[in-house]
């Protein structure tokens, strides 16, 4: 057993043990780390941006080129960044409740800009490859009689999953989007089929919260090897 | 009150005990528990197999503290593999809480496997932006990295002469505890036709696994599991491995318990409907 010496892990595992105190209830210790966390997380993006962001595509290319304009006399491109440092400031016109709405305008460029930089991407990621992957994989189709074949004449596990399991995720894609078909009633074919994906809906999420219970003990053992390794030296 | 009524009230304290001492347990005394290779962490593996030596590699750490602990041991185990075989490894974050895990992952591996900065491996650091970042990789990692991490000009670092663009690179390895790799895929992938692995925490990796069959992505590390997978094929433990025994025994106990509690809950109900129908009516 060998307990550190280091006082940031002192700090940190005192405030591992803040946190954890809540519990059993909450406390004026869970109060003070939780709202540490807050106000460093806070100071610490709010230097990580300015100086990662505001300084070099804000300042620095405004500085260069006022120095070229006075210096030289000649309008560089860098003076473009006075645009979306004025977006910027009107952003700020939300604390004045008089001119707060013209922090609609910087807001609007910003989501017409991200809309146009993002729908073609996610369009072909998200959607058109997803339908594509649907029905063909590594250039085969996923529903093939051939499959079906193989199942027949060399029947085995392998062969079954290989020929149901195309089917069973083309059935699931158009069940599961019938159960979000809200234009019609479900009743009849259309009611059956949402039925149906409500269960493909019940496996997915069942699946999502499996994963998620062993993330959060993931990182309850990522806090518990800490304080039994770099902290008390107990597990190495 | 019978056993499963207690049960039913058992104050919550109790479970969080049980669960620490499941912990706690399996991390002092491991008990060696198996761990299997599945598919998706396997193909990121053979990915970085296959490259031929000094084939850059850039592995982008896009994650926080709050999810350090599953992500963490997985970059720690591909940097180790790409140090391994010889394969230059860039560096970069998206996210604005990276920098400083990069840097501490980065520099332990270094140190381990006798990785050089500069020849090895480089570390640019954090650039806001996120998908403008990733196109303009597309045309010229200088555009957004002129200098790297330490202001140093991107042209006077060794490994960086030849590296333009993702033409110039090997694999795109996103590590993240966000929704970066769905950028990776959209950009990287689709309009530069970047190979794509990532490393995921267990939360998300459910919602990737449809980039795995499309071909989107080559390969997916899914929480500290899949870092315990990609540890195994390394050969090298690390904290991914060390926490698997408790993370089976936390899993046990879990499934234990909700069918102890679904058991108990069906119980309870039928006893309800016998005393509602014993009861007098109008009573």
């Amino acid at each position: 057993m060998h307990i550190s010496t280091s006082i940031w892990v002192w700090i940190a595992a005192a405030l591992t043990l803040c946190i954890y105190s809540f519990l059993y209830k909450d406390n004026p210790f869970y109060k003070f780390a939780e709202h540490l966390l807050v106000g460093v997380s806070a100071g610490y993006l709010l230097v990580i941006e300015f100086t990662n962001n505001i300084i070099p595509n804000l300042f620095t290319p405004l500085k260069t080129g006022f120095t070229t304009l006075f210096t030289e006399g000649r309008a560089t491109g860098d003076l473009a960044a006075i645009i979306p440092g004025l977006l910027g400031v009107l952003i700020l016109t939300r604390l004045l409740p008089k001119v707060g709405w013209m922090s609609r305008w910087a807001l609007g460029f910003y989501f017409g800009a991200w809309q146009g930089l993002i729908i073609t991407g996610s369009m072909q990621a998200s959607i058109l490859a997803q339908i594509y992957g649907t029905f063909i994989q590594g250039n085969h189709p996923v529903f093939s009689i051939a499959l079906f074949g193989d199942m027949v004449n060399k029947f085995g596990w392998g062969t079954l999953i290989g020929a149901i399991s195309g089917p069973l995720m083309i059935l699931g894609v158009i069940a599961t989007l019938t159960y979000f078909f809200f234009s019609t009633e479900h009743k009849g074919l259309v009611g059956g089929t949402a039925k149906i994906g409500i269960v493909f809906l019940m496996v997915g999420f069942g699946a999502s919260f499996g994963y998620t219970v062993m993330a959060r003990v993931s990182l309850l053992i990522g806090r518990i090897n800490f304080l039994l390794s770099d902290w008390l030296g107990i597990v190495h | 009150m019978n056993f499963f009524d207690k049960f039913l009230k058992i104050d919550r304290r109790y479970i969080f005990i049980l669960v620490a001492i499941g912990v706690v347990i399996p991390l002092v005394f491991p008990l060696g528990l198996a761990v299997t290779v599945s598919p998706p962490v396997k193909n990121v593996y053979d990915e970085i197999e296959s490259l031929k030596p000094g084939t850059p590699v850039l592995v982008s750490v896009d994650f926080d503290p709050s999810t350090e602990p599953e992500l963490g041991p997985m970059t720690a185990a591909v940097l180790r593999h790409c140090f391994k075989r010889k394969l230059p490894v860039i560096l970069m974050n998206l996210h604005p809480g990276g920098p400083g895990l990069a840097l501490a992952i980065s520099d332990k591996v270094a140190k381990e496997t006798g990785a050089k900065e500069g020849v090895d491996y480089c570390f640019l650091g954090y650039k806001a932006g996120g998908t403008a970042v990733i196109l303009s990789i597309g045309r010229d990692i200088r555009l957004s990295y002129p200098a790297d991490y330490y202001n140093k000009p991107i042209d006077q670092i060794p490994m960086m002469k030849n590296i333009r663009s993702y033409s110039d690179i090997g694999l795109v390895v996103t590590l993240s505890g966000s929704t970066f790799p769905d950028v990776w895929v959209a950009y990287a992938h689709e309009r530069f036709g970047a190979k794509i692995a990532a490393g995921v925490t267990a939360v998300m990796a459910a919602d990737y696994y449809p980039y795995l069959s499309t071909g989107q992505m080559i390969g997916l590390i899914g929480g500290l599991k899949g870092a315990a997978e990609y540890e195994k094929l390394i050969g090298v433990p690390g904290n991914g491995l060390k926490g698997m025994d408790a993370q089976t025994i936390i899993h046990l106990l879990i499934v234990l318990l909700i069918i102890l509690g679904n058991i108990a809950f069906l119980l309870m109900r039928r006893q309800q409907r016998r005393g509602e129908q014993t009861r007098p009516s109008g009573a």
